[in-house]
């Protein structure tokens, strides 16, 4: 059982900052500590998206096959950096390939789980998708930006 | 913020304590005119040619319009002659004396291609000293406005220098304002206060007209005292003092300048700009015929050998669409970002960046408008309509504090 | 305090409107539509020493002048170095100059990065595309007085990895100083192993203090208001924000009347301004 072992650690991720003690014990239990070698693939598209992850250290590379372009990286995601939200919503499915750059060290968060606590402790759920949104709004201005473009002609 | 009327002459003597004013007759300008010229000034005065004043170079008295009165509005300059003598009875027209001391075309620096390299040189000046005759209070403001850009900042511009410092300047008082005058409201006129070397009033005198002549330098004094004059009576100063007094009351335009920065800042989306932007048709005459714009490029050409190089400086225009260009495009596009830039600049900007308003109250903006856009009605317009915008009304849109 | 810059002042330029001859010592092509001209000058123009953000008109014999900052270390002067892009007629004439060739320079004018103010300070540097060319002198400086500065971060982000300048430097400083360096793309293919994703995004991880630091930006417009915003968003006061803007110039000096923007001259009150001097006009269309 890794439950003793790993509050501590979800406890200090400032991605968890200032929920309640109950909350933190509840997202604990449906944590795990995972490693991906170098190269090796967290989630590919389309496969069933049912965790998310804390990245602890190393990088992620979101990707996308393209063809006629090969792949293309569209952002990567760094330490004490969330992987994945595609947990939360049906059909909860990924939506890119998602693969480490470098070693990497994550927690895993079993997303049936803690969709189950969500709907039996609304608090949680709330606390869970407010920090969620904030992250998909980052991400969604970031995507924005590189769309403009900006260092193309135009200065 | 300094005051329109605080005038700074280049010329570092000090102004004589108290030189009583004298009179000349017209013949005396005429001795007024060859004792400048015979000092090695080229004397520059307002003459007639294709139906409008024109500053060009003077040599007799006989070349002063005499009896011309011009008729301005908006978009309208008309000259005639009447039966009188008078020798100032016009005011400005589309010359201003920016043409002499800061001339629209100059050759500001020439390299010559050497086996190593290149040496470049500023252009030799060969000009005589000029003597500007006929200088109108307003233009007198828009020289000292020069000044501040071309000699008080951190760069001085040598050829604007060497012209300014050994320009002598007789000025006239206006006897007139026409349709589109505005120094009142401006505080730069009908009366020369400062910043000339002599300054004359045409006042009317039996059958003819004589011309208070007041001092404004120790160059000047000198002057006076070399040429026929006697003393001004009591009456020849009165006399004057009413003349300009009817003439400032009379001024053919106005523009309420009081807060006047602050409205033009705080309405950057006032639709006004796009009303004026539907007829102005960008062709940059305001910029053109403006006393006090300064805007210039620069070409540089090489002859046909490629072995000699000249870089020219040339009169520029915001209203311009390359004016602002920078690589990808240009950043105001728009007529009406152009027309706004040029006002907000003349009314707003200006007082931070020179601590006064770039305007002289001249109106040969309004006269040579080939649509006849008005700013005083423009900014009267704005005053009357303005939008209240969202921002908090104290807040200011410039900081010209130092960073 | 931070060595007094020493600054060329304006009265030991013969006269500011004229172009000094500079050999050309190397032309170094950094990526594919940016070069580098190493300069130095042929004989003594009295003091060549600039402050880092300045900038110099660069003057092709009988094509025409364009304003460059310089971006070579302030303690190498009176040797320089300016990285441009080709975009017009003058860049492209230069690029086709060679060693031993001869460029006119006027300056340098211009306002100068906050190396002062930032003394004991965290050093935040945000820098987007070329905006990295006028930030390498604040760099060298920063690192020459590397003890006078808490934590010197630069963030640098490019459209793509080709887009890098100055890579093999950025290696070095990484290896030899106290500095955090961060690079980041906007879009690359697999095979790139860094960061993707905007420059901004490694603001709220980038280790600084945002109640003790200075920032300066530099690249495009965009990128410097959005680079503002992360940095706001993380507790920055606005005047403690530099960026470097960015206007057409035919003169450098304040005379010519195109640099304006609103009441600043470019040239001579910027091109580096205090972000709450331009904060409230910055985003405003045709301004």
């Amino acid at each position: 059982m890794t439950v003793q072992t790993l509050e501590p650690v979800v406890r200090q991720q400032s991605f968890f900052g200032g929920m309640e003690e109950r909350h933190i014990e509840l997202i604990t239990g449906c944590a795990s500590n995972v490693r991906f070698a170098e190269g090796e693939f967290i989630a590919r598209e389309g496969e069933p998206a049912d965790e998310f992850f804390l990245v602890r250290t190393g990088t992620v590379a979101i990707e996308c096959r393209v063809p006629h372009r090969g792949v293309m990286t569209l952002h990567t995601v760094s330490e004490g950096e969330i992987l994945g939200w595609s947990w939360l919503f049906p059909p909860h499915r990924w939506h890119f390939d998602a693969r480490a750059q470098a070693p990497m060290h994550a927690l895993k968060f079993d997303g049936k789980c803690l969709r189950t606590k969500c709907e039996e402790d609304h608090d949680l759920g709330y606390e869970l998708f407010r920090r969620f949104m904030y992250i998909v709004g980052e991400r969604l201005e970031a995507t924005r930006m590189q769309l403009l473009d900006m260092y193309g002609d135009r200065s | 913020m300094r005051s329109c009327t605080e005038l700074a002459t280049p010329q570092l003597e000090a102004m004589p304590e108290s030189t009583p004013a004298a009179v000349i007759t017209q013949q005396g300008l005429g001795n007024l005119i060859e004792a400048l010229s015979g000092q090695g000034f080229e004397v520059i005065g307002p003459q007639v040619r294709d139906g409008a004043i024109v500053y060009d170079r003077l040599t007799s008295v006989e070349q002063l319009p005499s009896g011309w009165i011009d008729d301005q509005s908006s978009g309208r300059y008309r000259l005639q002659r009447g039966s009188s003598t008078a020798l100032f009875d016009y005011t400005v027209s589309s010359h201003s004396w920016k043409k002499f001391l800061y001339p629209d075309r100059q050759c500001v620096v020439s390299c010559e291609r050497l086996k190593s390299g290149y040496s470049s040189d500023e252009s030799d000046a060969t000009d005589r000293p000029y003597a500007f005759f006929g200088v109108r209070s307003c233009d007198l403001h828009a020289i000292e406005l020069y000044d501040r850009i071309f000699l008080q900042g951190p760069y001085v511009d040598s050829n604007y220098k060497r012209r300014r410092e050994s320009c002598f300047i007789v000025a006239v008082n206006c006897g007139r304002a026409s349709g589109t005058c505005f120094c009142a409201s401006m505080n730069t006129g009908p009366r020369a206060t400062s910043g000339y070397d002599l300054a004359l009033t045409e006042l009317p005198s039996s059958d003819s007209y004589h011309y208070l002549a007041e001092v404004g330098s120790l160059r000047g004094e000198e002057l006076l005292s070399a040429i026929p004059h006697h003393p001004a009576t009591e009456t020849d100063l009165q006399d004057a003092e009413k003349l300009l007094a009817t003439t400032s009351a009379h001024m053919g335009r106005s523009l309420d300048t009081r807060g006047l920065k602050e409205t033009l800042l705080r309405n950057f989306d006032h639709p006004i700009w796009d009303r004026i932007a539907d007829r102005c048709m960008s062709c940059a005459n305001c910029t053109m015929v403006c006393p006090t714009c300064f805007c210039t490029t620069v070409e540089d050409t090489t002859d046909l050998s490629g072995s000699k190089a000249e870089r020219w400086r040339r009169w520029d225009s915001c209203f311009t669409l390359d004016f602002s260009y920078i690589h990808g495009g240009s950043i105001r596009v728009s007529t009406k970002s152009r027309f706004r830039q040029w006002m907000t600049h003349k009314f707003g900007a200006w007082v931070d960046q020179f601590g006064s308003f770039g305007c002289v109250g001249c109106g040969r903006c309004i006269t040579w408008c080939p649509v006849g856009i008005d700013i005083t009605a423009e900014a009267r317009n704005l005053q009357s309509s303005e939008m209240i915008s969202p921002e908090e009304p104290s807040r200011s849109t410039y900081d010209s504090s130092n960073a | 305090m931070a060595t007094a810059l020493e600054l060329a002042p304006a009265t030991l330029l013969a006269d500011p409107m004229l172009p000094l001859p500079y050999r050309i010592q190397r032309v170094k092509q950094e990526t594919e539509d940016t070069f580098t001209l190493e300069l130095v000058p042929t004989a003594r123009h009295g003091k060549a020493a600039f402050a880092p953000g300045q900038f110099n008109m660069l003057y092709v014999f009988g094509v025409g002048e364009v304003p460059i900052s310089i971006s070579s270390d302030p303690a190498k002067a009176p040797a320089i170095q300016h990285t441009t892009r080709v975009v017009g007629v003058v860049t492209k004439a230069m690029r086709r100059l060679k060693r031993g060739d001869t460029i006119g320079i006027r300056g340098p004018f211009g306002t100068h990065w906050p190396v002062e103010e930032a003394v004991g300070k965290d050093v935040i540097i945000v820098a987007g595309g070329i905006g990295l060319a006028p930030l390498r002198p604040a760099l060298y400086w920063l690192m020459a007085h590397r003890e006078k500065y808490r934590k010197i971060v630069l963030l640098y982000g490019t459209r793509s990895p080709e887009d890098i300048l100055y890579r093999q430097e950025l290696e070095r400083w990484r290896g030899q100083f106290d500095l955090e360096i961060q690079v980041t793309v906007d879009r690359a293919a697999s095979s790139w192993r860094g960061n993707v994703g905007v420059v901004t995004t490694m603001i709220p991880r980038a280790p600084f203090d945002p109640t003790n630091t200075v920032s300066m930006i530099c690249g495009p417009e965009v990128m410097m208001r959005f680079t503002a915003m992360g940095l706001q968003k993380r507790g920055m006061p606005d005047q403690r924000i530099y960026i470097s803007m960015e206007r057409n110039m035919k003169c450098g000096i304040g005379l010519c009347g195109h640099c304006q923007y609103g009441p600043l001259f470019t040239c001579k009150d910027g091109p580096v301004f205090r972000f709450d001097r331009i904060a409230s006009v910055l985003n405003r269309a045709e301004y």
